[in-house]
């Protein structure tokens, strides 16, 4: 065969690797109505039932309303990474609206310290769903993957 | 042939399909397990009392203060997919403002191995029990247990103990400092 017939060969090989993982991650967003349907553990404060490297899995239904004991995935405003706690406080109001607090299982106060300043609530936008389901150790793969320089870039974008 | 790093590959590759394969089986295992229970709870000397939330927005809101009794045995939850069991207690009411309250007044980190039997008389709450304003007066608050089932590898699922209990607030405040039960 020609050479470069072996090389267009080769790239399109991996370009199907690569489309697959993606389909695949993009029906799982789909399937769950979530924008991080997988997360892995990045820290633990070591108190919570969850240690580095577990990965969660996250589903954001409107449908499936956010309760007190629900353990959530949230985003604030200036941190990168999202953070896994409990809801401690519901407050619904009639048209809908509902506030949220949180707090971690091992941390002695409430989350408001590390929501922004003058923030005291969290709202349904800021949570990126609520995790379902868990799955210890093997997202210790990824963290040693993302370890090594450059496939760090390509993986934080979709997984951290 | 078979160089020792290939070897090491083969060993490594079973390792992880067997750990894969027993994963699957102890989760199928317990998919249908209910975790059900009954808890006995009751709620003691409720008062309702005019605060500043200084951990809030600083304006006055009501703080109900309570002591609890409660009784169960969750030994019968553990299974051997059960690594954690997370209690809480959660306080529902509804407001003039609010169509839903839930506070959560009370939890506990049952791991593994440790009691799972509780006898508890006049606990004082573990968290503040403050309103969203201040409609505790008078109002009738149920407390549910529920639980969250940690498992090793599987769902994170929430159960409600049967055997919840409801209670009415007193229609005045406490003012005085010296004659409230509540913890300060």
């Amino acid at each position: 065969m020609h050479w470069s017939r072996k090389l267009i060969n080769r790239l399109l090989r991996y370009a199907i690797v690569v489309s697959t993982l993606l389909m695949l991650w993009k029906s799982l967003v789909l399937a769950t109505n979530c924008s991080r349907p997988i997360l892995v553990v990045l820290s633990s404060d070591g108190y919570s039932f969850y240690n580095l490297g577990d990965l969660f899995f996250v589903t954001n239904y409107p449908a499936d309303p956010i309760r007190t004991g629900d353990v959530v995935v949230f985003r604030i405003e200036g941190r990168f990474i999202p953070i896994v706690h409990r809801v401690i406080r519901v407050h619904e109001r009639e048209d809908g609206y509902v506030k949220f607090l949180t707090k971690g299982d091992g941390s002695q106060v409430d989350d408001r310290g590390l929501y922004p300043v003058g923030q005291l609530w969290l709202e349904r936008e800021q949570i990126v769903g609520k995790v379902k389901g868990y799955l210890p150790y093997l997202g210790l793969f990824v963290i040693l993957l993302s370890n090594l320089p450059l496939v760090d870039r390509l993986l934080s974008g979709v997984l951290a | 042939m078979h160089s020792f790093l290939s070897r090491l590959n083969t060993l490594f590759a079973f390792t992880i399909s067997v750990l894969a394969a027993l994963t699957l089986g102890v989760f199928i295992s317990t998919y249908f397990e209910q975790y059900h229970g009954t808890v006995s709870i009751s709620a003691n000397k409720p008062i309702v009392k005019h605060m500043t939330d200084f951990s809030a927005n600083r304006k006055k809101n009501d703080l109900g203060v309570l002591q609890l009794d409660m009784d169960m045995n969750l030994n019968p939850l553990f299974d051997w997919n059960v690594k954690q069991l997370f209690l809480y207690l959660t306080a529902e009411y509804v407001t003039p403002s609010n169509s839903l309250n839930q506070v959560v007044l009370w939890d506990k980190i049952i791991q593994r191995g440790e009691n799972a039997q509780l006898n508890m008389r006049d606990v004082a709450t573990k968290y503040y029990f403050w309103d969203d304003g201040d409609h505790l007066r008078s109002n009738n608050v149920t407390l549910t247990l529920a639980w969250n089932i940690i498992s090793n590898a599987g769902r994170l699922l929430h159960v409600r103990a049967d055997g919840s209990s409801s209670f009415i607030f007193p229609d005045e405040y406490v003012t005085s400092r010296g004659k409230n039960s509540g913890r300060e």
